[in-house]
């Protein structure tokens, strides 16, 4: 069982957090949206939570983001200030209460975009390292064509921030989209032993991934869970292990 | 032979990587101090003096940034929202200011006077108890600043100056939001106190300097002035 320790006292968690990570057009929301009806139909309580979602946050921040431009460093405060939110109201009360949260990016998607951007890795880790580890996290593998093909056959319009053009790596947009998604894939893949991430090859039929993603969660559902104990501390250095 | 000096820039941790090879020749004063301890008269004095002296002066302050200073007093209405993620829009609004106008202006050779900084934004959090290290950790991205005074208030003295200025106490000034009494007089005492007690533990950490501020408007004001001119000159 995963244990919070916080000021000598041990909280447990006998909840399961499930994360897909990947970039956009990878695939992982109609996984993780497949995944969670399978738990539901299956009788468990499942919250699925999505990145960059709180209402508060966003009515907050929807005003100023219109007009200013922001800073990488500010833009990334604005996000952990969203994950927090979620955090504190929803993913760490449900976590606490059994229920498997699923999470359509976490943490990972920060450390990936917050680098990009030009942020130290170290201080967003470091920002972030309240949040609890993910029992299993899912990463989408995609190569950068089919992962494109995706999003703008679905989605022509592409959005200022989503395309990194505020990071002048081109004056055209999709070519701008298209080195920013590269970068983060660097990112991603330098994470991938370090976090422990699962692969999923993004490029396979639908059902084919689903069933390797149900097989892997299979074990949490009956298997006796390991006692951990995590404290603020150890797990930022379990990260950068 | 020395030139005019350039500071270059220092920070609490790792700083903002994108701006490292920023230097300055502005200086950047901070006043800190509960709300009702003298900060707004000091500083309105303290610019008249300097802009009086041919600096340039630029006053910013806490909650007033473009981006969120507006969604900071919405969300201080949401009681719901969690102790980290309104320590989190704190920074987000307190980072926006400093790369859009403390630090632009610092290397235009501007006086930036700051009504508060980290220091008050860091007490809050550990009084609500978010450890002190991942405050410290979470503004790594802060400025070290050349001048930091904390004026210094006993907490009878704060609420009585309060009373004359407003006749209720402020729902955070008072930490109401912490549970520590129902009564709300005894409330703000032992809120401030707490505070009061994170500020000592700053002082040595940070070096802020201590300024009585029990004193009169006029007595506080001659000391900041004499430490701010013996500062400015040695540093030229």
């Amino acid at each position: 069982m995963v244990v919070l320790q916080l000021k000598n006292k041990r909280l447990p968690i006998p909840g399961k957090l499930i994360v897909v990570e990947g970039i956009d057009g990878s695939g992982k929301s109609t996984q993780i949206r497949l995944l969670e009806k399978w738990l539901r139909y299956n009788g468990h309580h499942v919250f699925l939570t999505e990145w960059n979602s709180s209402e508060v946050v966003k009515d907050i921040t929807s005003k100023g983001k219109k007009k200013a431009k922001l800073t990488p460093t500010t833009f990334s405060l604005l996000h952990a200030t969203d994950f927090a939110d979620r955090y504190e109201r929803n993913i760490f009360p449900l976590l606490r209460a059994g229920y498997f949260v699923l999470a359509d990016r976490y943490i990972y998607t920060a450390y990936a975009r917050d680098g990009t951007r030009g942020c130290n890795p170290d201080w967003v880790r470091k920002v972030y390292n309240f949040a609890v580890k993910p029992d299993i996290t899912f990463y989408f593998r995609t190569p950068i064509d089919i992962a494109i093909e995706r999003i703008l056959s679905g989605r022509p319009q592409l959005k200022y921030y989503e395309a990194g053009m505020d990071l002048n790596l081109s004056k055209d947009m999709y070519d701008s989209y298209r080195i920013f998604q590269g970068r983060i894939i660097e990112q991603y893949e330098s994470m991938v032993k370090s976090e422990g991430f699962t692969i999923i090859d993004a490029t396979l039929d639908i059902e084919e991934q689903q069933n390797m993603m149900r097989e892997k969660i299979t074990p949490l559902l009956s298997k006796k869970p390991q006692t951990q104990t995590i404290t603020m501390k150890n797990n930022e250095n379990a990260k950068r292990k | 032979m020395q030139r005019e000096s350039k500071n270059p820039i220092r920070w609490y941790g790792k700083g903002i990587p994108y701006l490292h090879d920023i230097e300055y020749k502005g200086k950047l004063i901070v006043i800190e101090g509960p709300d009702s301890s003298g900060r707004s008269s000091q500083i309105s004095l303290l610019t008249t003096k300097l802009e009086a002296d041919g600096h340039a002066v630029l006053n910013t302050g806490l909650k007033r940034s473009e981006l969120i200073g507006e969604g900071i007093l919405e969300a201080k209405r949401n009681v719901s929202l969690g102790r980290k993620t309104m320590a989190l829009f704190y920074a987000a609004d307190f980072a926006d200011q400093l790369e859009q106008k403390i630090i632009p202006a610092l290397e235009a050779g501007y006086i930036v006077i700051a009504d508060r900084y980290i220091f008050t934004l860091m007490a809050r959090n550990t009084v609500r108890g978010i450890p002190r290290k991942w405050s410290h950790d979470l503004y790594g991205f802060a400025l070290v600043p050349d001048l930091i005074y904390y004026l210094k208030v006993d907490s009878y003295t704060l609420v009585h100056r309060v009373f004359e200025k407003n006749s209720s106490l402020d729902y955070y000034e008072s930490g109401a939001d912490m549970g520590l009494s129902d009564d709300m007089f005894e409330s703000f005492i032992l809120y401030q106190q707490k505070i009061a007690r994170e500020f000592q533990t700053m002082q040595k950490t940070y070096g802020l300097v201590a300024i009585d501020g029990d004193k009169s408007v006029e007595d506080v004001n001659l000391d900041l002035k004499k430490r701010i001119d013996v500062a400015l000159r040695s540093r030229k």
